[in-house]
């Protein structure tokens, strides 16, 4: 075609020009790591379930979290929720509260009877779970999931561990425990309970087993030598709380004593309250800030009425008196003796000092590293002797459900690359998505009359099971405060915002894709991302 | 003014879409079907808020007028970036004629049309501040006089940036431009020059004279919308950061729009027949300062001896707007 002088393309559409040459740097779509699943020790993916659940489809929420946790509706009453301390828009207004959304999406799936999709396909191998708590059934759980068979061999006589023993049914009722430990064992796995195993390797060879995960958990009280006339009632936490389980519940008396800082103490102590005592007393060697137990739970127990004597150690415990002694911190923060004693009436002393580890079923084991009254685990869960993994309570850790769950989670997938002579190879980790990746102008503040509601009904949730979780629309609505950090929320953004309209919308759930024929690299679409889910990468010349 | 009352904590109505929304309440430019007016390869430069003003308005005309749109269109950098010869980036019909003559333009294709009784197309005018508030002011307010049928948009980008940013008489004060360099006692634009446009607009009492911006996009189609909805001389100002000519970094264009809205400077309002009869609550007030430290043209006001006195005025205009407009929610 002849073109008149100085024009070299045909007339038309601009489209011929490819304006995307002008670029310098492009933008590209990635996933950032929320902070909430960055923290959560059982590896939940939060942000993805919070995602389905802000639409309503509480199911496919639930689908996604139990892929991590099999214990929703237990977690929501729980676990401490360190989520929720990191989460993004506590910087704007309040925390989500995530705790209480798991809550309603754990009782959701009790109260409709949603099951677990069994595995399709059957490995052949058989592994052992020794323990029945949270980080053996969550191990149970996800080795299931992956196609083996496995038997979970319990030395008590009901399954759920320090679930179950170690804490209170104001927190946990036992039909929520129950329930979510039945739909494990529903799956196909094999629960033998009063059934302690004494020798692990004499029992693996015996049930022929391919590999062993144990998770005992840390049973057994640790004592201090505290000087105590005869008509003393001293007891032990653990053995206060498993006799709540039983027929006939503790006697502790009207004044009891609580010698400890941990979540044990301070359960204990809200317990002896709930027995009905008019005074239960924390005595702690330090103070406050030191105090190990969740920072929640001493609130909860102080606003029930519990006393907390810090910077006091018990010296002697008479018939109804006990002698404590005053404490100072010194200069490296620890308490020294003061030499000022002081008298407590009490009916009993209850001793909260710390577990240990029934370690009697590794007699014999080759390869094995204990130290400190805990196994040794390397960085895929197992100790020293192949074969068998370990974790919860009898590894080192921090000690919370949580984390257990974590352990079972993370050990159940090294044992499956394990029994198919492969490395588990966790897929990399995506950066942080912090708030200065975020554009938080783009979230709407909550209407004034849901967010009071809101609150009371997530304190509630926390403290008191009489008091119901969320209903469904302040779920809804506590769910949609997610701002869905890092990850796609496809708000139409970028796709509204390119004045080049080189951004092409793949339609719901499909997100975008950016048109680079056209894109000048501007970076509009990054700096309006309400989420920080768009990076400006600089072209390669 | 807001378009619909639904909030969410997540999206708001702020974002352009949202997927817990239905398709009918989203923006215009959430849908698939846009028409997207003026469409990739137009030669404007990175981050360009005219571009994108542009796009969002007749996007939004082009669905409230069924796609029975004509624009007629002024010179300036919107009809170079978009119409290089043998392009065209536009989807709808339309015609260049001059740099002042877009109103009179449009005017005749409305009178033509009426003659004809086509009553189904409409007719859109637009130009920039230079072809509006300068070149093309008498065409367009003998367009409003008249109260013919054309809705006329301008986009505002504060002086002439095609022609390399020399000052418009909607350049604002202390801006520096290629015409008003920062030298000597008062660098940049004096102070008590220039117009305001929509305030002579709405001094004309046509049918409807709105603010709108391109950091507010909900706002702007819900303003275009309602402009469409009404027959006779219509004017919409559409505020549009220019990376370019204001010294700025190209994906700073929306949130340099917001500032502006944000900080008082420019007031979104819609008035009809002379009346205001709504403005955009300011949702998070922000000094002037957040506005201007972004823009190289007004870096000679935070030297080393940053030109207090000079934000003051700038601030005190800004509070003036506030006042005027009753720009900020009652407190709760």
């Amino acid at each position: 075609m002849k073109k008149p002088f100085a024009i070299t393309l045909d007339v038309g559409s601009s489209l011929a020009n490819h304006t995307g040459s002008w670029r310098s740097s492009r933008p590209v779509y990635i996933d950032r790591m929320p902070p909430c699943n960055h923290q959560c020790p059982a590896g939940e993916n939060i942000q993805a379930w919070l995602y389905h659940a802000e639409s309503g489809d509480y199911q496919s929420a639930w689908r996604q979290l139990v892929r991590d946790n099999p214990f929703p509706a237990i977690m929501g009453r729980v676990c401490y929720h360190s989520c929720e301390s990191v989460c993004n828009r506590g910087k704007l207004d309040q925390s989500v509260g995530i705790n209480s959304v798991e809550r309603f999406l754990g009782d959701e799936a009790l109260r409709r009877a949603w099951k677990f999709v069994p595995p399709q396909r059957e490995s052949g191998k058989h592994v052992l779970v020794v323990g029945a708590g949270p980080s053996g059934l969550s191990a149970a759980y996800q080795l299931r999931m992956l196609g083996h068979r496995v038997t979970i061999r319990e030395a008590g006589s009901m399954a759920g561990g320090m679930m179950r023993f170690g804490i209170p049914k104001y927190r946990l009722p036992r039909a929520v425990l129950d329930a979510e430990v039945a739909r494990i064992v529903e799956l196909g796995v094999r629960l033998e309970l009063g059934a302690k195993v004494t020798n692990i390797l004499e029992e693996m060879q015996r049930g022929r087993y391919d590999a062993a995960f144990l998770a005992v958990g840390a049973h057994i009280a640790k004592r201090a030598y505290i000087p105590a006339g005869d008509s003393a009632r001293v007891l032990d936490a653990i053995a206060v709380l498993r006799e709540m389980e039983g027929e006939t519940p503790p006697m502790l008396g009207r004044r009891v004593v609580v010698y400890g800082g941990g979540n044990t103490a301070i359960d204990v102590a809200r317990t002896a309250k709930r027995l009905g005592a008019e005074e239960a007393i924390i005595v702690y060697r330090r103070t406050r800030e030191k105090m190990p137990a969740n920072a929640l739970e001493i609130q909860e127990a102080l606003q029930e009425g519990v006393l907390i004597k810090w910077l006091s150690t018990i010296k002697q415990a008479g018939g109804t008196r006990i002698t404590v002694e005053k404490m100072a911190l010194d200069g490296k923060g620890f308490p020294q003796p003061t030499g000022e004693f002081e008298t407590l009436d009490a009916d009993s002393l209850v001793l909260a000092l710390g577990q240990d580890v029934d370690l009697g079923l590794l007699n014999g084991v080759a390869g094995l590293q204990l130290v400190d009254g805990v196994v040794q685990v390397d960085s895929q869960m197992m100790t020293g002797h192949a074969g068998i993994f370990a974790g919860g309570d009898m590894v080192p850790a921090e000690r919370n459900v949580t984390v257990a769950i974590g352990h079972g989670k993370k050990a159940a997938r090294h044992i499956d690359a394990w029994l198919r002579g492969a490395g588990y190879v966790s897929p990399p980790q995506h950066e942080l998505a912090t708030i200065d990746k975020l554009n938080p102008w783009y979230y709407a503040d909550a209407p004034k009359t849901v967010q009071p509601q809101l609150d009371i009904a997530r304190r509630k949730s926390t403290f008191d099971e009489v008091v119901q979780g969320l209903d469904e629309t302040n779920a809804l609505f506590e769910a949609r405060r997610c701002l869905s950090c890092g990850n796609c929320f496809e708000c139409d953004n970028c796709y509204g915002v390119c004045p080049d309209n080189a951004v092409v919308k793949l339609g719901p759930g499909k997100r975008y894709q950016f048109n680079l024929d056209y894109c000048k690299g501007c970076g509009i679409c990054v700096a309006e991302c309400p989420c920080g889910a768009i990076r400006m990468e600089p072209e390669r010349v | 003014m807001e378009m619909q009352p639904i909030k969410f904590y997540q999206t708001g109505t702020f974002t352009v879409g949202n997927r817990l929304l239905g398709e009918d309440q989203r923006a215009v430019q959430a849908n698939l079907q846009r028409t997207n007016s003026l469409n990739c390869g137009h030669r404007a430069c990175q981050g360009c808020g005219e571009a994108l003003g542009a796009r969002y308005a007749i996007d939004a005309a082009m669905r409230a007028a069924n796609k029975q749109l004509i624009a007629a269109n002024a010179t300036g950098c919107l009809e170079v970036f978009s119409t290089p010869y043998p392009e065209t980036s536009w989807q709808i019909p339309w015609i260049h004629s001059l740099f002042g003559n877009a109103a009179a333009v449009a005017a005749g294709i409305a009178a033509a049309l009426k003659v004809k009784g086509r009553t189904d197309v409409r007719v859109i005018a637009q130009g920039g501040d230079g072809g509006t508030t300068d070149i093309g002011f008498g065409c367009l307010s003998g367009m409003f006089e008249r109260n013919d049928d054309v809705l006329y948009i301008c986009y505002d980008n504060e002086a002439y940036m095609n022609t390399g940013v020399q000052r418009s008489s909607a350049t604002p004060p202390a801006a520096r431009t290629a015409t008003t360099p920062t030298v000597g006692a008062h660098p940049g634009n004096a102070f008590g020059q220039g117009k305001n446009l929509p305030q002579i607009a709405l001094a004309h009492n046509i049918p409807y004279v709105a603010t709108a911006s391109v950091a507010y996009l909900r706002d702007l189609e819900s303003k275009v919308m309602r402009a469409m909805s009404l027959h006779g001389a219509r004017y919409i100002h559409i505020f549009v950061p220019c990376p370019l000519g204001w010294g700025a970094a190209s994906q700073d264009t929306i949130k340099l729009a917001r500032l502006a809205v944000e900080s008082g400077l420019f007031p979104l309002f819609e008035a009809e027949h002379g009346e205001v009869t709504g403005v955009y609550k300011i949702r998070k007030p922000m000094p002037v300062e957040e506005y201007l430290k972004p823009q190289r043209r007004f870096a000679h006001l935070f030297g080393p001896t940053p030109a207090l006195e000079t934000i003051a005025r700038l601030q005190a205009g800004a509070d003036r707007n506030i006042r005027k407009f009753g720009l900020l929610a009652e407190a709760i």
